[in-house]
């Protein structure tokens, strides 16, 4: 009576706290961002000289606050690194989330520099990281041309040497060894 | 053992030569056949009387006066200051905050595109709702004021040692509880600061090893600050968190009443205690 007892009750406790749990961490194992291709222009509208600001929806559910600064700028076929097995992409997109903790950084054009508000990250013409705090060098967004239009679709993350690596948190290194304490989540 | 119920409490016995009103003489007796007025119970008496036949009622059917007389008159060591007001402190600031935040529930709304403009009603439109909305949000700046003054008084009077180890920790969890209602609670307003406060925040928990992403994907619902940010931060600022804390300041008072309070650290002991002791 007392075992059975008990096991019932162990078992009606299971039965509710188990889904439960499931229902509370399930979106960490499921892909939140569907790859959504969206238009920022027509191919005149950019060059390979500086950025260009264009405005980017991440979550269309959420109005106002899920929209987010983008900086598009065209490849530069002399002045950008292009990695060894990458397919260089034809737009320069950078996001404006903040490497360090996700603020958004603005683009000076005087200094042709990326500069953080919240806690004065510095990054270069390329996002690379020039002062601060932030750990690697500041996001990009996919980018494809279809009939004379720019799309952006995903976003994907670099480290220092502007290789591509599947979108990580602002705060997530990304060289040597810390690429492996920040692993990519199923969620991106 | 429990201490005796203080003389304000304590019936007088019937002195001699005065009626027993409530007693048998009463009733049956001959005062009764005298038709004396003084028999007849006042309003106000009888009053008291019902008040204590329900107290009486629900005492012999949960035996709690024993529990609330040691709990409420248990013995408390000589100095015992202001000082030691400041747990009770917290607590009525955390009882604040529960009600005021139960009446702004019936009010805002945890969906991104409405829930600042549903706070900003509770301000501008509900009637006192900038006053309750201000108690809850002073309110919550007060708790962690009053929960850190009283850690302080339990270190500096060193009421964290032997035997109340478990105590101290237990208080250190609801320290923590206490700040994360801070953190979820800041959200709720959505403005610019609570927006990209929180989007702070969640990026600080994403910079632990190996979990830290995960957490941040908890606390988001996502990669992204998405539809259900807001929601998941709101049901943990006003049930997940709340009902810990609820249950944990349970088992510290039950702690407290169990110990005892300390003495104050400048308080020696008697000499002639000791010796009593030592004989």
């Amino acid at each position: 009576m007392e075992g059975t007892a008990l096991a019932a009750g162990g078992i009606a406790t299971m039965a509710f706290a188990l889904p439960g749990l499931g229902f509370a961490l399930g979106p960490i194992f499921e892909d939140s961002n569907p790859t959504r291709w969206q238009d920022v222009g027509p191919e005149d509208d950019f060059n390979d000289e500086t950025y260009v600001p264009r405005v980017m929806n991440i979550d269309p559910e959420i109005g106002d606050a899920g929209k987010t600064t983008i900086y598009v700028r065209k490849f530069n076929d002399g002045q950008d690194k292009v990695i060894k097995g990458q397919d260089p992409q034809p737009y320069v997109v950078i996001s404006t989330r903040c490497a360090h903790l996700g603020c958004p950084v603005r683009y000076i054009q005087a200094s042709q520099k990326f500069v953080c508000p919240c806690h004065g990250g510095v990054y270069g013409f390329q996002g690379d990281v020039e002062g601060g705090p932030p750990v690697r060098p500041l996001d990009r967004f996919y980018t494809r041309v279809t009939n004379g239009r720019v799309e952006v679709g995903d976003r994907f993350s670099l480290n220092s040497e502007l290789e591509r690596f599947a979108p990580r948190d602002p705060s997530n290194h990304l060289d040597g060894l810390w690429q492996y304490i920040y692993p990519s989540r199923p969620t991106t | 053992m429990t201490p005796p119920l203080p003389k304000a409490l304590r019936r007088s016995p019937p002195r001699p030569g005065q009626d027993d009103r409530n007693g048998k003489n009463g009733r049956n007796g001959k005062n009764g056949r005298n038709g004396a007025p003084a028999t007849m119970p006042t309003p106000k008496e009888q009053a008291v009387e019902g008040a204590a036949s329900v107290v009486g009622w629900l005492d012999e059917r949960t035996g709690a006066s024993p529990f609330l007389r040691g709990f409420l008159y248990r013995k408390v060591p000589k100095g015992t200051n202001w000082f030691y007001t400041l747990g009770s402190a917290t607590m009525f600031a955390f009882l604040s905050q529960a009600v005021t935040g139960v009446f702004l529930a019936m009010y805002y709304e945890p969906d991104p595109t409405r829930a600042y403009e549903s706070a900003s009603r509770i301000t501008n439109e509900v009637f006192l709702g900038e006053f309750v909305r201000g108690m809850h949000r002073w309110g919550s700046t007060v708790m962690i004021i009053l929960i850190f003054l009283h850690m302080g008084r339990t270190f500096f009077f060193g009421a964290y040692k032997y035997p109340r180890e478990l105590n101290w920790v237990i208080g250190v969890v609801l320290i923590v509880l206490t700040l994360l209602m801070g953190l979820t609670g800041y959200l709720l307003p959505f403005d610019q600061r609570s927006f990209w406060a929180t989007v702070v925040a969640v990026n600080l928990n994403a910079s632990g090893p190996i979990v830290g992403p995960y957490l941040a994907d908890f606390l988001r619902v996502g990669s992204e600050f998405g539809p259900t940010t807001i929601s998941r931060f709101y049901a943990l600022h006003m049930l997940a968190v709340p009902g810990l804390i609820a249950v944990l300041i349970g088992a510290h008072l039950y702690l407290v009443a169990k110990l005892g309070t300390t003495a104050p650290p400048w308080l020696k002991a008697e000499k002639k205690d000791l010796l009593k002791e030592e004989v």
